[in-house]
């Protein structure tokens, strides 16, 4: 058996109004990869945090080497070998890619910073993960999976022996994971340590050689990846029998669009970005755009939405044509965008939970209108109740909400606005397997009881196969097919998108 | 069209812009009045605003830190006060006197900076009160203006340093320039000053990267205090006096000289050339009203409001047009390697 590297013992941490850990036991050997699994705020990155000094705890011992160690500063566990990639972006967007790789230790000729080794060997690092930018610009030129592996890369260039990974994956695309997962084995043989956080099970099971199972706050055990079925590690992570987990993959029926247009867009694009894009989309129709990154599906979504003006086609919305030049307008025409970037956008982290909900509501209603607070508080927990939103309470700031139920917080607060088309953009990504599930069928609930349409985007083929009556296949900023009923299956999507036109 | 959206979006541009425009201004002044073309007048900008380029560039630190400093001002004139003191009431030799404003001045800034970091309070509340206190403490010591006639004191203030025949800068200029060399190397090439542009970036990742980020917010505001110390002393070379009102109202001549140099309120962006051509507008505009004669010097105030606004306004179209541009080198970022089917 390898030497253990790390061990927590009964670790407890305690945050006003939530138990956040109590009595964890956490153990880490050399050369494993060692997965934290566990529903949105089980407690796997206070854990984290808690070992890296981000928070301090209330009961326990931390062994580092055999040795009671207490990192209090992310620096001093830093020094300690424990390199950690949180869940929230911790980078400095003013900064160049360069710097943001090496600051706090940057390479240094006669005691000043030494920015030309620093380029060249940032460039070198990426090259490793395969990413080709320019490392002299600023961090902001980027998109969010670029600054992933920036991040990424900054974590694994450190001598470390810990390396911590929350939710690294979580806007990767396929090839970018695959590419990650390259480096982790490598760092692995070296004897490193590796804890990986993911609500991805393939990915776990792809890569990890143990699980610890946290459940609000508690432990649940420690297993052996091999030993451990899918079935069983969810029933373990929900706390429910292993029959009622496999209904969580039992389909819903999915719903009968009915033969009235809602919003129909013909020849639309955007000079730059889309080309030439045909969606119809009737009532109580659940519509697909299936893709790989950068094909076009966002971009689309926000044409419909006006964060970008079209520049030709037209899009009619109830049979009248409509100028859709500003989200406002499409809020008007009952349409709502769930942003696939909730990480660092969509969160006014000041306000507690119930204002994050109405906040998109108000907007719409105009600032000026008043929404009386029990109506407030009934449209609030609805949304907690529907989406399983983990929060002590309704008023609780939202900042001190695990990742994934702030990005419950941001669905919910598009649903409160009671649109007739809710497009949702990746809004599984980061949220665990039962909650996942969960909104698989609100979609399909949605649209079947009260005639909505939704349009999802996401880049897990099975979830879109299950959900949508039609999906769209793009490719390359244009439509290169359309699938309906019999013919959506993964096969054909995949087919699609690789180039054999329908 | 692409040059033109690089040099907008370029960190600069603000700083090219306020370069241009202070040489319109010179260029105007040359071409309007005779004398204006001495180089003694350009030297004359650096002399007569020694003490505000020192105290801008303390200013700047805590600014690029979403910080600010509204003491500086009045650490400027208890400085001057207290140098005058020790020298002309209790006999105290300049070698000694200077070092030891400078320390009081330091210390002040470390104890503002301990307070705001520690307990996480608001800088412009403690900078403000930190600005009356040491306002009410200068004039407790004296309500009424101490001369300062030290001879060793005043050779140095009349000093003159030959700059190649052309004309000559004074001690004050000379220490002014050296501030603005040693800060721009340590914010472009120190731990220190890279520390300090990511804690203005965003602080909470600069922590969670492993940033020194408490004792680096400490040391800004100190640098700010040891700024105001030595800009004070710059400031009693030129007064030679020491008086309860010096300085009044420099701490926003110092933020509006930072801001039309590029600095962003915000935090994490500034650019240390940029300041010194931002105190230079101010003085370059001074010059002109000198030379006209008849305008009042208020005047330097309403063009300074002015520019001040406009340049704010500046900074928010820059930075819309920043994020649209980055927003569009996002979509090209993602393009499959294949390249867009359409030409
Ligand atoms: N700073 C904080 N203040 C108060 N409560 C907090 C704070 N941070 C986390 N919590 C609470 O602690 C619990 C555990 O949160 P944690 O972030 O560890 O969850 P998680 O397992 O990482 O979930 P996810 O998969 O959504 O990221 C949650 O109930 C959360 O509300
Ligand atoms: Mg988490």
């Amino acid at each position: 058996m390898a030497n253990v590297l790390l061990e927590m013992r009964q670790i407890d941490k305690i945050f006003p109004g939530v138990r956040a850990l109590s009595k964890v036991d956490f153990t880490l050997r050399a050369g494993e990869i060692h997965s934290l699994m566990g529903e949105n705020g089980a407690g796997k990155s206070t854990l984290v945090k808690v070992l890296t000094g981000v928070y301090g705890r209330d009961g326990g011992t931390i062994l580092l080497d055999g040795k009671e160690t207490t990192p209090r500063t992310t620096k001093e566990a830093q020094e300690c070998g424990i390199s950690t990639v949180y869940q929230e972006v911790n980078l400095c967007s003013n900064l160049t890619v360069a710097e943001n790789i090496f600051i706090g230790r940057q390479p240094k000729k006669h005691g000043f910073i030494d920015w030309t080794t620093m380029n060249k060997r940032a460039a070198e690092l990426l090259q490793r993960l395969s990413v080709r930018i320019d490392v002299t610009k600023t961090l902001d030129h980027y998109p969010v999976a670029v600054q992933q592996m920036i991040a990424i890369a900054r974590a694994v260039d450190v001598s470390a022996r810990i390396l911590i990974l929350d939710e690294p994956t979580s806007s990767l695309d396929e090839q970018e994971t695959q590419k990650l997962f390259t480096i982790i084995r490598q760092l692995k043989k070296q004897g490193m340590g590796i804890i990986f956080i993911s609500h991805f099970l393939d990915q776990v099971y792809e890569l990890c050689d143990r699980i610890t199972v946290l459940r609000n706050g508690k432990l649940i055990g420690a297993y052996d990846v091999d030993k451990l079925p899918k079935f069983e590690l969810i029933a373990k992570m929900v706390g429910k029998s292993l029959s009622d987990v496999q209904d969580f993959e039992k389909r819903e029926e999915k719903s009968q669009p009915s033969e009235e247009m809602f919003l129909e867009a013909s020849h639309i694009g955007c000079t730059g970005s889309l080309v030439d894009m045909d969606v119809a989309i009737h009532k109580g129709e659940v519509i697909g755009f299936a893709g790989l990154l950068g094909s076009g599906r966002t971009e689309t979504a926000e044409l419909l939405f006006g964060i970008h003006e079209i520049t030709h086609g037209a899009i009619t919305v109830n049979g009248k044509k409509m100028h859709i030049k500003e989200p406002m307008a499409a809020m008007k025409q009952k349409i709502a965008f769930c942003p696939e970037d909730r990480k660092s956008s969509g969160i006014i982290e000041d306000l507690s939970v119930r204002e994050n909900i109405i906040l998109a509501m108000q907007a719409k209603d105009g600032m000026f209108r008043h929404i009386p607070y029990k109506e407030q508080v009934k449209i609030t927990d609805d949304c907690i109740k529907l989406l399983n939103i983990k929060v002590s309470s309704r008023e609780q700031l939202i900042r001190n909400l695990s990742g994934g139920n702030q990005q419950k917080v941001i669905i919910a607060r598009w649903l409160a606005t009671q649109p007739e088309l809710l497009i949702l953009d990746e809004p599984t990504r980061g949220i665990d397997v039962g909650t996942k599930s969960e909104i698989q069928k609100m979609a399909i609930t949605l649209a079947k009881k009260r005639g909505m349409c939704v349009i999802f985007i996401s880049s897990e083929m099975d979830e879109m196969v299950r959900t949508c009556t039609k999906l769209i296949v793009l490719r390359d900023r244009r439509k290169v097919a359309e699938l309906e009923n019999e013919d959506i299956s993964s096969e054909n999507v995949m087919r699609a998108i690789a180039g054999g036109e329908g | 069209m692409k040059f033109v959206n690089n040099l907008i979006a370029s960190k600069y541009f603000s700083f090219f812009v306020t370069v241009l425009l202070f040489m319109i201004l010179y260029a105007v002044g040359i071409m309007t009045y005779k004398g204006f073309m001495r180089p003694q007048v350009f030297f004359n900008l650096f002399i007569d605003n020694a003490a505000l380029i020192i105290v801008t560039v303390g200013v700047t630190f805590t600014l690029l830190i979403a910080g600010i400093d509204l003491s500086v001002g009045a650490v400027l004139a208890l400085t001057c006060m207290m140098l005058a003191y020790l020298m002309e009431n209790t006999g105290v030799s300049p070698a000694l006197a200077v070092p030891a404003v400078l320390v009081v001045g330091t210390a002040f800034g470390a104890f503002q900076g301990y307070i705001i970091t520690k307990f996480d309070l608001q800088p412009f509340i403690i900078t403000l009160a930190g600005m009356f206190f040491c306002r009410g403490l200068t004039a407790v010591i004296s309500r009424d203006t101490i001369s300062i006639s030290n001879p060793f004191y005043v050779g140095i203030a009349s000093a003159r340093i030959g700059v190649f025949g052309l004309g000559f800068v004074s001690v004050g200029a000379v220490v002014a320039l050296l501030v603005l060399i040693v800060a721009a190397i340590v914010l472009g090439y120190t731990k220190l000053g890279r520390t300090i542009f990511a804690i203005g970036g965003n602080e909470s990742s600069a922590s969670l990267m492993g940033l020194p980020v408490f004792k680096t917010k400490v040391l800004v505001y100190t640098i700010s205090g040891f700024c105001s110390a030595l800009g004070g002393i710059a400031y009693s070379l030129i007064m030679l006096t020491g008086y309860n009102l010096h300085g009044l109202g420099m701490e926003m001549d110092a933020i509006a000289s930072s801001v039309i140099g590029g600095t962003l309120l915000t935090g994490g962006v500034a650019f240390i050339p940029g300041t010194l051509f931002g105190v230079l507008i101010q003085g370059v505009i001074l010059t002109f009203i000198t030379f006209q004669g008849t305008l009042s010097a208020w005047w330097t105030k309403i063009v300074i409001g002015a520019l001040l606004c406009v340049f704010i306004i500046m900074q928010a179209f820059i930075t819309a047009h920043k994020s649209r541009l980055s927003s569009k080198s996002s979509l090209e970022q993602t393009t499959p390697k294949n390249g867009p089917a359409n030409p």
